[in-house]
């Protein structure tokens, strides 16, 4: 078609200019891309989530436990189908930097609620025959090099001591938003050690994790848990596994706030650097659209000169940058390792950045199409020579 | 004073009557053109001359419907196109005015070929139709050879020929011309008026031309001389 072939040729004009815009839009898209990401990553671990699974906790907060003996009254519950429970452990890996959680967990129970860490049988009943035995993830597994067998030493902050683990599993998540960065062990070790040092807390525990049989009956469930609960020593809080996620989330909610805000602004930018580049070209054409307006061509053949050409930039840069994303979204995610358990560009990123391309090239066309569209014809020819 | 055609009212093709045409500038008022009457033939090739600032590009652009009147009426081939909204004056010029301008004019990034097909696009003509049309165009102006050629690659003359070329590809009533010899040297000059002379002669077209150009001006038929806005009559041939 005669004016698609105008307007790439128009768009092609000045190499070097239309080089250096898509270069900052690629950059743009790229960089809004990879924010965005850095957002869902914090957020991933509410995404992951299963809204057949609660959280039961003290009520007064995380910080402090519950008796062990609540696991019987919760299975009694009518709605629940499994009970499980947890201490965060809190250990270091050789050093403060190698962060990842531990969790202390009833075995059996527990990956019984977590079906989604497909763990191969074998390693998985070797896993629950030894005591001193741990399961990971497989990105943490990746990320220390640690093999089936291996020794893993880890230096207790909240409970004083070297222990030592042998991996006995490594599990592969169901789907890119499963969490594979996290460490299991045997609940009971942690609790004779914790007896043996003649400790208060060895009968009790961190959360309750509870299976339930109708994610809509979550609120009600919940209720039934709490007032089994209700004027005793300690009282719990029982809520989703993604609202309990999302608590953590909310502490550092405002840095988020602050990131997704950069990342617009750097679309606004890169909007403003464009209408600007577009704006010099249309003027420089001047006598061009006051020659095609003269030989009779209406004014929304300018305009969509101008928008086609804006709309080629834009997202020849756009899609260029959302091409770049993946491979700098894979590389950043290993050079934090396990710092973010999930780190993937969603399809919703993906299509935001295009649509952001898209916005870009419209709103960076609009100003300049509407002058041009608008040029009184005999002043503009006059700008030849 | 007026200088009207002496053709019968049905070879008449421009009418202008009464015309004014002034700019407002701030506060200031600058009278153009005042009270002109002017008639063209049907197939006439007029020169309008008058030396500079004397309004000759503007009644050119009034004639050629991309300016607009401040008063008076220009009714060409029976439509006063004085009264046209500017959608119906685009269309109008689309079908029945070429333009032939000083500096060509043409889209740097398109052809020769592509750039006398421009104007088609406002058609219905078919791609074939089309191709057709601008083939016979180009053999008119003798570019025939140049047809992939971008303007950059084509000297003055060779541009302006194109030009002339996209001018006559649409079979236009009406060819307007403000100084097309401007920038050319006197050989190559000749041959833009050869072709203009071609394009009267043999395809009748009515066209009007602005020159500063005496030598060019001795090629119309008429010479229309304009003086700060008014029409001054033909000085008599042989007179000083
Ligand atoms: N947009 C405008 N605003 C104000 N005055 C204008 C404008 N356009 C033209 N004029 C004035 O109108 C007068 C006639 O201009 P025009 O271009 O028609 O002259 P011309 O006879 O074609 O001259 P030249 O031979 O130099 O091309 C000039 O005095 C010019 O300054
Ligand atoms: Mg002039």
């Amino acid at each position: 078609m005669f004016v698609l072939k105008l307007l790439l040729k128009n768009a092609f004009r000045h190499r070097l200019r239309t080089l250096l815009t898509m270069v900052g839009l690629i950059v743009a898209v790229c960089a809004f891309g990879l924010l965005r990401t850095i957002i869902d990553a914090w957020y991933a671990g509410a995404e992951g989530t299963s809204s057949t699974r609660l959280v039961t906790r003290n009520a007064i907060s995380l910080t402090f436990v519950l008796p062990l003996n609540y696991a019987d009254r919760v299975r009694r519950v009518e709605g629940v189908t499994g009970v499980s429970w947890s201490n965060w452990f809190g250990g270091v890996y050789i050093t403060e930097r190698n962060f990842f959680p531990q969790f202390a967990v009833e075995p059996a129970s527990y990956l019984a609620l977590y079906p989604e860490y497909i763990l191969p049988e074998a390693e998985k009943k070797a896993f629950l025959l030894d005591r001193q035995g741990a399961v990971v993830g497989r990105k943490l597994a990746n990320q220390y090099g640690w093999k089936v067998g291996d020794q893993i030493p880890l230096r207790g902050t909240i409970f004083p001591g070297t222990w030592t683990f042998t991996l006995r599993g490594i599990w592969d998540g169901v789907d890119a938003r499963t969490d594979e960065a996290q460490m299991l062990f045997h609940w009971k070790l942690l609790s004779e050690n914790l007896r043996a040092r003649g400790g208060q807390n060895a009968d009790h525990v961190g959360v309750y994790i509870v299976g339930i049989d109708e994610p809509n009956n979550a609120p009600l469930i919940s209720q039934r848990i709490d007032a089994q609960f209700k004027n005793s020593l300690a009282e719990t809080l029982t809520e989703t596994e993604k609202a309990f996620q999302l608590g953590f989330v909310s502490m550092s909610e405002a840095i988020l706030v602050a990131v997704n805000a950069v990342s617009y602004v750097i679309i606004v930018i890169i909007m403003a650097v464009m209408a600007n580049t577009m704006m010099m070209t249309a003027r420089e054409r001047l006598a061009e659209y006051a020659t095609l307006k003269a030989l009779g061509f209406p004014p929304a053949f300018v305009v969509k000169l101008l928008f086609g050409e804006s709309l080629v930039i834009a997202l020849g840069g756009g899609i260029l940058g959302m091409l770049l994303t993946l491979p700098l979204a894979a590389a950043f995610a290993k050079a934090v390792g396990t710092l973010f358990p999930v780190f993937v560009v969603s399809d919703t990123t993906m299509l935001l950045q295009l649509a952001a391309s898209v916005t870009v090239g419209a709103i960076a066309a609009a100003w300049p199409a509407w002058k041009m569209s608008r040029i009184d014809i005999v002043n503009g020819l006059r700008h030849v020579g | 004073m007026s200088v009207t055609g002496d053709g019968g009212a049905g070879q008449t093709l421009i009418r202008i009557r009464n015309l004014s045409k002034a700019y407002v500038r701030g506060e200031q008022f600058i009278p153009v053109l005042q009270g002109l009457d002017l008639d063209v033939r049907r197939a006439e090739f007029v020169a309008l001359m008058g030396p500079s600032g004397s309004g000759k590009s503007t009644l050119l652009n009034l004639v050629a419907g991309i300016d607009k009147p401040s008063g008076g009426s220009i009714i060409v081939g029976g439509v006063d196109i004085a009264t046209l909204s500017e959608g119906a004056l685009a269309d109008w010029r689309a079908a029945h005015v070429g333009f032939i301008f000083q500096f060509y004019n043409l889209m740097p990034v398109l052809t020769a070929f592509e750039n006398v097909e421009l104007p088609l696009l406002l058609t219905t003509l078919s791609r074939r139709e089309r191709k057709a049309h601008v083939a016979a165009a180009l053999d008119m102006v003798r570019l025939t050879d140049r047809v992939d050629h971008y303007p950059n690659e084509l000297s003055g003359g060779q541009q302006q020929r194109v030009a002339i070329a996209r001018a006559l590809v649409t079979d236009p009533t009406l060819i307007v011309a403000d100084e097309p010899t401007g920038d050319l040297d006197r050989v190559t000059g000749g041959e833009v008026l050869d072709l203009l002379d071609d394009l009267h002669r043999q395809l009748g077209k009515t066209i009007v031309m602005v020159t500063h150009d005496p030598k060019a001006a001795g090629r119309a038929e008429r010479m229309v001389h304009l003086e700060k806005g008014v029409l001054v009559p033909d000085p008599a041939p042989g007179a000083v």
